[in-house]
């Protein structure tokens, strides 16, 4: 059924790109985030300067590259729930497509942007990235596609409950945001109250920081075999819950 | 079982190939049993057997050798019509030309606009396309007409016509009396989630609702009498200007019009009220099908 799933796929890449809004969404707003903050503080985020909080200078991209992760998920979640609710999913499932292919096709296309944000980011602030950047480009790549469908799974487990497409998006945002601010991007894990460490090594976000802040850094992926293991921990758990509790209509 | 009441409970029928077999039920019973048939839903007992296939076990070979229409289902907002049929032409093993295809459901005009753009007549359209797509021996239509106007749906059971000419078999779910009347060679009827009956309309209108009614307007006064005393007559009721006549049997309005003839009635309106399915739906169910 390969041929299926990248007919769909293509198909679903663009009626996505017919929605201008859903576009700016996802590729603009984490281009324009870095493209910004990249002329507010201007050479500071090249040097490092110990005057400008860490999350803005050095880990600046890593900012921007979680931002292009949360907006895959909330950007699946959205779609699942409408799509369901709409019957798209019901009658793509009267085919003889396979069930999990609708769902595949979708995740591609999600990678698919991911993938373009992140060079349209590059391209778009080149002169932004921190001065002793010597990024591995293919590798920090791969670090994004895997955190991002290690989350997408967490966004389907949130999509087989959500009860209309009109609560997607809201508890979207209140389930994966705050995680933002305890991930460790923000406020060093290390820096925080024990009782908020706590919370931060339970959320899987935290994983994700630490995993593409090394690759970044040109740490080797054996370096972050915890955060790896925690994250497939996630991927499987979350798509074991998703097969027992999802609904098609 | 689906929540506490059962949605189909005693439901034996075989569709005959190059038929019209429509299931006329309050809804739910009878997309109940179509999801089932299609192999949407798993039953929880009983058996149901699609072109020699089960549509649990079997199901991705049963999906290759039928079409499926769902009520209620929409497809992605901005995908094209030309898109969608090519989508769903490359899902199956084997698919018709695309393009003769949006020509004959007539969405030739339409075939690069969006999904949303269409009107609720164009959309039924695009789902019959894409039912057909495979070349399917056995079409499943559910609400097929729910919602349209009088003239796109007159349309559309040209279009269902169409498909049994081809030879192919066609399934189809309906609270409309009138569309399961003029469209199904053979219906069955499903109340409270098992089959009251199944036949051909005309064979059910006869079986159930044997009384005939005639409308006479007259001013003979001599008239009820002469009527009531017709054989198989049960009342006359009416004023000094129109009777109407009850009574059981085809031969009632051969009998009024001989009355009327043998003994010289002025005659100035005749009418027949036959019963249709509508009728039938409330003797075999007792309430009418909106209710």
């Amino acid at each position: 059924m390969l041929r299926g799933l990248l007919t769909l796929t293509c198909l679903e890449i663009k009626i996505f790109v017919r929605e201008p809004l859903g576009l700016f969404g996802t590729v603009g707003v984490p281009v324009l985030v870095f493209v910004l903050f990249g002329r507010l503080i201007g050479q500071r985020v090249r040097q490092g300067a110990p005057e400008m909080p860490r999350v803005l200078t050095a880990d600046l991209p890593i900012l921007v590259s979680i931002l292009i992760v949360l907006s895959a998920v909330m950007s699946l979640v959205t779609v699942v729930a409408i799509y369901r609710e709409g019957g798209i999913l019901k009658r793509l499932r009267a085919t003889p497509l396979r069930p999990h292919t609708i769902l595949i096709a979708h995740v591609a296309v999600k990678l698919v942007f991911a993938v373009l944000t992140l060079l349209a980011m590059v391209l778009a602030g080149r002169r932004y990235l921190p001065a002793d950047a010597d990024v591995p480009w293919v590798s920090f790549a791969l670090a994004l596609l895997f955190t991002t469908v290690c989350l997408i799974s967490l966004g389907f487990v949130l999509a087989s409950v959500v009860p209309t497409a009109r609560f997607a998006q809201p508890v979207g945002t209140l389930v994966f945001y705050p995680m933002l601010g305890l991930c460790g991007l923000f406020v060093p894990v290390a820096a925080m109250p024990a009782s908020l460490q706590l919370v931060s090594k339970a959320l899987p976000l935290t994983y994700a920081v630490s995993l593409l802040r090394g690759i970044w850094r040109g740490d080797g992926w054996l370096a972050h075999l915890g955060d790896v293991g925690i994250l497939v921990m996630v991927l499987v758990g979350a798509t074991a819950l998703t097969v027992r509790v999802f609904r098609w209509s | 079982m689906y929540g506490p009441t059962v949605a189909v409970d005693d439901v034996s029928f075989e569709v005959v190939a190059g038929e019209i077999f429509g299931l006329i039920g309050p809804n739910g019973a009878g997309k109940t049993t179509m999801e089932c048939v299609e192999g949407l839903r798993t039953l929880d007992g009983g058996e149901v057997t699609v072109l020699g296939l089960s549509p649990t076990r079997d199901n991705y070979r049963l999906q290759d050798r039928i079409g499926v229409q769902l009520q209620e289902a929409q497809l992605q907002k901005r995908i094209k019509v030309r898109e969608a049929v090519d989508l769903w032409a490359s899902l199956y093993r084997t698919s018709v030309d695309p393009d003769r295809l949006i020509e004959q459901l007539g969405l030739t005009d339409k075939r690069d606009a969006w999904f949303m753009t269409l009107s609720g007549g164009q959309k039924q359209r695009l789902f019959i396309a894409l039912a057909l797509i495979n070349d399917p021996e056995l079409v499943f239509l559910d609400e097929l007409t729910t919602g349209l106007d009088p003239q796109a749906r007159r349309a559309i059971w040209d279009l269902v016509r169409g498909i049994r000419q081809r030879g192919k078999t066609v399934f189809l779910t309906t609270h409309l009396m009138e569309e399961a009347e003029r469209l199904c060679d053979r219906v069955a009827i499903i109340d409270h989630g098992r089959i009251v009956d199944i036949g051909a309309p005309g064979e059910l209108v006869r079986r159930h609702c044997r009384e005939r009614t005639v409308i006479v307007g007259t001013s003979d006064p001599m008239a009820p009498d002469r009527f009531r005393a017709i054989p198989g007559v049960t009342s006359v009721i009416g004023d000094t200007t129109h009777l109407t006549i009850r009574g059981e049997g085809e031969d009632l309005v051969t009998r009024v019009i001989q009355c009327v003839a043998t003994h010289g009635i002025a005659v100035t309106d005749f009418r027949t009220e036959v019963p249709t399915l509508e009728d039938v739906f409330l003797t075999l169910t007792g309430h009418t099908i909106r209710d």
